[in-house]
């Protein structure tokens, strides 16, 4: 099962600065690890994760194989107006998972 | 004193630790404490918020498998069982259990496992797989901040003694016995990591060390890996005892399930 789970924040007023934070369900696996029989298991991590605001992209971070396993990633973002939040995570072997959130903005 | 004499007294100190008979034994209820508490404040932070809690993950499967059907009955565990947060709530806490078939206790996971079997009719969970410790974190779940209640009785009481006795016994290379780290030196380090009391107040759990969720049956097994004992597979009569002396001893204490450790 890929899940991810984000927490945004229902209602914020405008110009309010929002805390935001995700966590996606994944192994992390390094590539460096080998099995007891000596053989390398294959490097399978989370590339890129980003976050769009109505279509704008407001967060990016790139994931290096030292990143730990179901990784957490906060952030603050400025609430401007009332939309939709949408996260994406795109990794190796073909992962990619998409959540979106709704925020509405008084 | 010189230098090589304090060096050897300290060798001395240090190996009396581990000579001397098992002092006094078990902890008095007002000085006992969770594994939380010996935790730093960013991994108590982690374990307290649950959109920051991995283990959230792991709850969130096992709700959907809760209402998903499975085996030749094409039943789900709601389907008997309804909403898990009323029917499972406090259920955690009071196990492992007796099971009048099998006339001796199980824990959560064989409980479940006897459920989707015997019920559902479906392949029984491999321990320590993905699903077994989703639904078994999410049956948890419902007791957090609930009281450990094992309630011990005629039947009940053999198996209580024989964790008791094996959680006493020195075993293993390093001939240790669970108590002399666990109860005797709980406020001591053992390679930089606190030593805690052994309470298994929040599993199946969250380790960083492991980078996911285990059970008390993998912790223990780690454990006699560490004192070079042979350790028994999962599901051992012997390590369902252990769990059962184990949480008779924290009975009272509040279960934190899906608890977060280093």
């Amino acid at each position: 099962m890929a899940r991810a789970v984000v927490t945004v924040p229902a209602q914020a007023k405008r110009g309010e600065i929002v805390e935001i934070k995700t966590l996606a369900a994944h192994a992390m696996e390094t590539g460096f690890r080998r099995t007891q029989l000596g053989e390398l298991v294959p490097r399978d991590i989370i590339r890129r994760f980003t976050c769009t605001y109505n279509g704008v992209e407001v967060y990016r971070v790139d994931l290096h194989p030292a990143v730990a396993a179901n990784p957490l990633i906060a952030f603050t973002t400025t609430a401007t107006e009332t939309g939709t939040l949408s996260f994406q995570w795109v990794g190796d072997n073909g992962y990619s998972v998409t959540e979106i959130a709704a925020i509405r903005v008084e | 004193m010189t230098a090589r004499a304090a060096r050897l007294i300290l060798a001395l100190a240090a190996a009396r630790l581990f000579v001397e008979p098992a002092a006094a034994g078990e902890i008095p209820s007002s000085e006992r404490r969770s594994g939380y508490e010996f935790m730093s404040r960013e991994t108590r932070a982690m374990q307290d918020d649950d959109t920051g809690n991995p283990g959230t993950l792991w709850m969130l499967d096992g709700e959907a498998l809760w209402k998903r059907k499975a085996g030749t009955a094409d039943r789900a565990c709601s389907d008997c069982h309804g909403d898990a947060r009323e029917s499972m709530k406090a259920v955690a806490a009071r196990y492992p259990a007796f099971d009048p078939a099998l006339r001796r206790p199980v824990n959560l996971e064989q409980r479940i496992n006897a459920c989707r079997v015997g019920r559902q009719k479906a392949p029984g969970l491999a321990y320590e797989s993905k699903d077994l410790l989703a639904l078994t974190a999410y049956v948890a779940r419902q007791s957090r901040g609930l009281p450990i209640n094992i309630t011990i009785d005629a039947r009940t009481r053999p198996f209580l003694e024989a964790g008791r006795e094996a959680f006493f016994r020195r075993q293993g290379q390093l001939n240790l016995a669970c108590a002399q780290c666990h109860d005797d030196h709980w406020s001591g380090k053992l390679a930089g990591s606190p030593i805690t009391q052994a309470h298994p107040t929040g599993y199946p759990l969250y380790r960083l060390e492991w980078q996911g969720l285990g059970s008390l049956e993998r912790r223990l097994r780690g454990c006699l890996t560490g004192v070079r004992a042979e350790s028994y597979p999962y599901g051992a009569p012997e390590l369902v005892n252990l769990e059962l002396y184990l949480m008779w001893r924290a009975n009272g204490m509040r279960m934190e399930t899906p608890a977060v450790r280093p």
